[in-house]
């Protein structure tokens, strides 16, 4: 009886019977697959976004007073929430009859964005992301998009936000 | 026990290593280029989502075909 139980396989080989070149191959095999499912991942994220751009509805923006002509001095800075509450934005008066206003918010990771008023560029301090006074753009840092517009319109002594370029 | 390590065997593993790097590659164009449409999708711009879509799903069947090639090799390595 001993001698028969010696003869026999172990049992760890007959409950694991992957051979070792075996196993390699349905490794290869494996990651294959995975790849190839990651790929269709890939194609489905951008099916997604496509499918998202026909529909997007473009938003509607309220009209908005936000702040007075000659109520900040030049190179002054003044916050205001648009289009909604809890949106932060900035507006600077850059010249005697000139504003621009932008979202506070980076494009890289949401901090918010203050002005420089000595290298007159907006700044965010958690990365160092600088961004053009003229436009928004990205002039240096991590952040790979512009900061979105406040399109501003002056009706006698009122600015007022009419809308976001492109919409937040 | 038999032998599984016969030259059939390796030119089959060497084959699959071949197309498993080529599928990583594929992978990583398409990484870039979901990221890439996604950056311009937040930053307002849609035109490039459709020759995105179209490119991805091509790189995706490029990768199925690669996946049947290593079943195939697969299958006649192992008999």
């Amino acid at each position: 009886m001993p001698d028969k139980l010696k003869e026999r396989e172990p049992l760890w080989r007959e409950e694991f019977s992957v051979f070792k070149a075996d196993e390699r191959y349905v490794n290869r095999r494996q990651l294959a697959k995975f790849l190839t499912l990651g790929s269709l991942g890939m194609f489905a994220g951008n099916l997604w976004i496509l499918v998202r751009g026909w529909f997007r509805k473009a938003p509607e923006f309220a009209r908005s007073v936000v702040a007075k002509a000659g109520e900040i001095p030049i190179g002054g800075v003044k916050l205001f929430q648009y289009p909604k509450e809890g949106e932060q934005c900035i507006m600077v008066r850059t010249a005697e009859d000139s504003y621009v206003a932008y979202s506070q918010k980076c494009t890289h990771l949401s901090c918010a964005v203050y002005y420089e008023h000595e290298l007159n560029r907006l700044e965010c301090p958690c990365h160092q992301g600088y961004f053009s006074i003229h436009d928004g753009s990205v002039l240096q840092g991590p952040p790979t998009r512009p900061l979105p517009r406040v399109v501003l319109e002056r009706k006698g002594e009122d600015l007022i936000a009419i809308r976001m370029e492109p919409e937040a | 026990m038999p032998n599984h390590s016969n030259p059939q065997q390796n030119r089959g593993l060497t084959a699959i290593d071949a197309v498993t790097s080529l599928l990583v590659m594929v992978l990583i164009v398409q990484i870039w280029l979901l990221s890439a449409t996604l950056d311009n999708y937040l930053a307002g711009h849609t035109e490039a989502a459709l020759p995105a879509a179209i490119v991805s799903g091509l790189l995706c069947a490029t990768c199925f075909a690669l996946y049947r090639f290593v079943r195939h090799v697969d299958r006649e390595a192992r008999g």
